[in-house]
């Protein structure tokens, strides 16, 4: 077997050594086996996931060949499931693959504790009834839900979990954690230590900007009483006692300054976002609260107090013109503070486990140096149960959706996705399934769904005649390329959330194949 | 409407589309069994790499009705394509990705046929491309991705009131992955932007100046590109640096290790060493799953109309929640290279030889090493050998006479560019007019060229 490290090289760069673990050790149970279930599942195999277990009644039939690429013409008349799952553990020996033919409405009626045994449930063209009996039982035993629906040339793909809480964001872009706003003491003084009028021309111009924007920030306050520059005339002002100190057009660190002055004016303390995080009800924590909840309310502490309003500093700072020396006295300035902040958080960690009866040291020193890291970023995502969406959307957001140019075909998608559920339950075929009846389902979808329209509050409010057409023409077709999209976006999904890494999802998204104009819709 | 297709069929599905007729379709599109048949039997489609998206693709392509497929890749298989390019397993590492795609593709599918080109891009006959309907590129590089569109655009033809000629349209679809971002867009030369037209979508990669790396040394990757772009050079003298040689990284890597201890940087790992030195972009196969998908979705479209088309630059990005986005941009009218060719006046006396010494001057191409084509019959061919040595007396030939006196016509070439110092192979449309014959100076024509 090759070194997984190196089989695994190009992905471990993104999700690293502890995501890649996370992935080993989950547990995937995937319903149905059609071409949006296993092309979820092949993306998932490749990248190592810990196990999957496929679940699906069905026999390959001839139509299968054509849109799935885990079977072939020697699985005509198989088990769909057990298919499925052999060419999936063809493309990687080091996960355990199992099936179990059965149909997961079935399985859903009759057996609803087998789901608790898994990570994640990926639920793939189910319909309605199946979607709410499932959300309800996954909710219950807290495993993750993901649903993937491939229909004519759109789809959906929607998570539903009580609660995710993210450490490591990872966003794009994100201001660096410079505190140029609020230096601390000894970032101070070690800019005092360091002379801006040097004379020789090469130390002028290694200079990191930091130092430069500490001392001219300092000489500032001093005849500003305190004060930071806050109006764009103090701002400019600013820039210019930056500006008059530059030497020459070759000073990059003087540019740099300027450029990022703003970190400068930038307002102290922390986001509303983070704000938002530590006055959540979560914070106030018990022996039930996760790892996470008892970091907060350990970082909602230290903002509190040792953090005079900001929180643990993150500890690394960006590349900038400097010489070597002062860039590495820089970055060790920074790493300190860094390292005493982790040691206030562990103390506040480790005294709140005591508090609420646990061992305090069941939080690793890791976990608390990466939260640390990271505080500015945390994210928690939270999604409502398909239940209740299904029966009170956000009616404001619905309406608005429907009058939105930019929204009113994936909102349309999103309605007809439903009404042929209804359609289905009601007529036993769904609009366009079968030749024979194209002319009359037309009206029937659309009278299902300007009756689901009403349901939910929107009385009056209509679609598209083109778009109820087309969603007859689709006829429930699962094709493959859109399959694979939908598939796509729904492993990309479950990789966010079993690693823990990235933001997932928030909302319903909703994929449109027909222009491409795609949205995620909140309801 | 009668049902067509009263068996189960393999096209099941995607005979829904096909068959049935719609009001979102493209003006074109014919709904019934004529299309799904014409489409499995004359439409050809090229897959450019049979890299994580030419994977993906060759399988999506062959699942949407396409049975003609070729596909083109120079490069072997690495242990490292394994966590993404599904099509190839452990035991085919070193053999020819374009090889064992097409094999495994046609295992699964049957009735498709799919003809791999083992070679590099720039090998194959500017005929071969035309071969082909719709082209659909998954590449990583810039620089294929450029060669592939100034090929395409290349077959393009613009009528007297300069509108392009339909039948010369060569369709392509790009895909490209880094990480949870990705694109995908379609490219109608002439009529939606080029690759060329938006090049700007793909800035030059940041290069740490020399003498930071020389001098102030602060990151662990200025510590790994001095051991990569300095040290190496100083120590090993004409030796070429190779990066897929483990033995050259693990002395790069133990170079940057010392110069980082001895300036305090921290954080230089063999990984990382590789990364900066081969400039890795990470890869994953949920991204180029979803791209390419889009892309095999597209060329459908094109080919049958049988929905709209993308309009024209589709972007994923997942980090973040998922945000997809389609923008609409727009043809560079001065674009040298979908637009109706460089024009050139030349004087009827000028022989071969003097005009492809002219293109290396010529501050709109400086291309340099040219061959020269003309309605599809090679001039002058500077490689291989042998149709070198065929087409030599041709050098001191007018290209008047050449060209069968006509008064201006296209001809393409085919040389090296210089871009970003770094040398590309790239292929050019000219305009030729001859002097002091009535093909002279309408410059409408010429279009801004
Ligand atoms: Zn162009």
């Amino acid at each position: 077997m090759a070194e997984p490290k190196v089989k695994y090289d190009r992905q471990l760069r993104i999700w690293g050594e502890q995501g890649q673990a996370a992935l080993e050790k989950s547990s995937i149970c995937l319903l149905n086996s059609g071409p949006t279930g296993s092309e979820t599942l092949k993306n998932l195999v490749l990248g190592g996931i810990g196990s999957i277990t496929v679940v699906d009644g069905s026999k390959v039939e001839e139509g299968d060949l054509g849109n799935n690429f885990m079977v072939d013409e020697s699985s005509i008349g198989q088990s769909k499931a057990k298919c499925v799952c052999s060419f999936l553990q063809e493309l990687n020996d080091a996960v355990k693959a199992k099936f179990i033919e059965e149909y997961p409405e079935e399985l859903i009626e009759t057996n609803p504790s087998f789901f608790s045994q898994f990570t994640l449930v990926v639920a793939t063209q189910l319909v309605e009834d199946s979607m709410i009996k499932l959300d309800r039982i996954c909710r219950e035993a807290n495993v993750i839900l993901i649903f993937a629906r491939s229909y004519g040339l759109a789809g959906f793909v929607r998570i539903s979990f009580k609660e995710h809480t993210v450490i490591e964001s990872k966003p794009e872009h994100f201001l660096d954690d410079l505190r140029l706003n609020n230096p601390w003491p000894e970032l101070k003084s070690l800019a005092e230590g360091i002379e801006l009028n040097v004379q020789d021309p090469v130390a002028h111009k290694h200079i990191p900007y930091v130092i430069i924007l500490v001392k001219v920030a300092d000489e500032w306050a001093k005849s500003h009483g305190g004060a930071l520059p806050s109006t764009r005339e103090e701002k400019r002002e600013f820039k210019e006692l930056i500006k008059a100190r530059m030497r020459g057009q070759d000073e990059d660190n003087y540019k740099e300054a300027i450029e990022a002055s703003f970190k400068v004016f930038s307002p102290q303390g922390i986001s509303s976002d983070l704000q938002q995080i530590v006055n959540d009800s979560s914070a106030e924590v018990d022996s039930n609260s996760s790892d996470f909840w008892v970091l907060v309310a350990a970082l909602k502490e230290f903002i509190a107090n040792e953090g005079g309003g900001e929180t643990p500093l993150e500890g690394s700072i960006p590349d900038m013109t400097s010489s070597t020396e002062q860039y590495v006295n820089l970055q060790n300035i920074y790493q300190k503070k860094a390292e005493a902040d982790i040691v206030a958080i562990e103390r506040r960690v480790r005294s709140i486990l005591k508090k609420i009866g646990r061992d305090s040291n069941s939080i690793p020193r890791t976990t608390i140096k990466s939260f640390c890291k990271n505080s500015r970023k945390l994210k928690i995502c939270r999604f409502r149960l398909i239940e209740d969406e299904f029966n009170s959307p956000n009616l404001p957001e619905l309406q608005k959706y429907l009058t939105d140019e930019d929204f009113s075909t994936a909102v349309g998608i999103y309605i007809l996705l439903r009404a042929v559920d209804r359609f289905a339950a009601n007529y036993n075929s769904f609009p366009g399934q079968y030749e024979s009846a194209m002319e009359e389902d037309i009206p029937r979808l659309k009278s299902t769904a300007s009756g689901l329209l009403n349901d939910l509050g929107c009385n009056g409010a209509t679609l598209a005649e083109d778009l109820i057409n087309e969603m007859c023409r689709f006829g429930a077709a699962e094709l493959h390329a859109v399959a694979a999209l939908v598939g796509g976006i729904a492993s990309q999904e479950i990789i966010k959330l079993i690693t823990r890494q990235f933001v997932p999802m928030s909302g319903t998204f909703i994929f449109n194949g027909i222009d491409h104009k795609s949205q995620l819709l909140s309801l | 409407m009668a049902d067509t297709s009263p068996q189960p069929s393999r096209s099941r599905d995607l005979d829904k589309l096909l068959l049935r007729p719609g009001n979102l379709v493209g003006p074109r599109f014919e709904p019934g069994p004529e299309t799904r048949d014409d489409l499995q039997a004359y439409a050809r489609v090229l897959v450019v790499g049979a890299g994580g998206l030419g994977c993906e693709l060759l399988k999506d392509l062959a699942l949407t009705g396409f049975r003609n497929l070729d596909v083109i890749d120079m490069d072997r298989i690495e242990v490292t394509n394994l966590n993404r390019q599904f099509l190839f397993r452990l035991e085919d590492v070193g053999k020819p990705k374009a090889e064992v795609a097409a094999k495994r593709v046609m295992e699964r599918i049957s009735g498709v046929n799919i003809v791999p080109h083992f070679c590099r891009i720039e090998d194959k006959d500017i005929s071969f491309y035309n071969d082909f309907n719709i082209i659909a590129l998954g590449l990583d590089s810039i620089e294929a991705r450029s060669y592939i569109n100034g090929v395409a655009c290349s077959f393009l033809e613009y009528d007297s009131y300069n509108n392009p000629r339909e039948e010369t349209i060569k369709p392509m679809v790009d895909g490209g992955t880094e990480g949870f971002k990705g694109h995908a867009r379609v490219i109608l030369p002439g009529i939606t932007p080029c690759f060329e037209c938006t090049i700007w979508l793909f800035p030059p990669q940041v290069k740490f100046p020399l003498c930071t790396l020389a001098e102030t040394p602060r990151t662990a990757a200025h510590c790994i590109e001095y051991a990569h772009l300095i040290k190496w050079n100083e120590v090993h003298g004409g030796t070429a640096f190779d990066p897929d040689d483990p033995e050259h990284m693990k002395w790069v890597y133990n170079e940057a290790l010392k110069r980082a201890e001895l300036f305090g940087i921290p954080g230089v790992t063999y990984s990382l060493t590789q990364g900066v030195v081969k400039n890795i972009i990470p890869a994953i196969a949920s991204t180029n799953a979803i791209i390419s998908a889009a892309c095999a979705l597209e060329t459908l479209k094109i080919a049958t109309e049988c929905s709209k088309t993308l309009s024209n630059y589709l972007s994923y990005n997942g980090t973040q929640g998922v945000h997809t986005k389609v923008t609409e941009f727009e043809r560079d009218k001065d674009c040298l290279v979908c637009g109706p060719g460089v024009l050139i006046e030349v004087e009827p006396s000028v022989t071969l030889q003097k005009f492809i010494y002219l293109l290396e001057e010529h501050p709109k191409l400086w291309l340099s090493r040219a061959s020269v084509s003309h309605q599809g019959k090679n001039l002058y061919l500077q490689a291989p050998t042998v149709l070198e040595e065929m087409t030599r007396s041709n050098l001191s030939q007018t290209l008047f006479n050449l060209m069968g006196k006509v008064t201006r016509d296209i001809v393409h070439v085919n040389g090296t560019a210089t871009k970003n110092d770094q040398k590309i192979s790239c292929m050019r449309k000219l305009l030729v007019v001859f002097k002091g014959t009535d093909g002279v100076a309408d410059m409408d024509t010429a279009g801004g060229a």
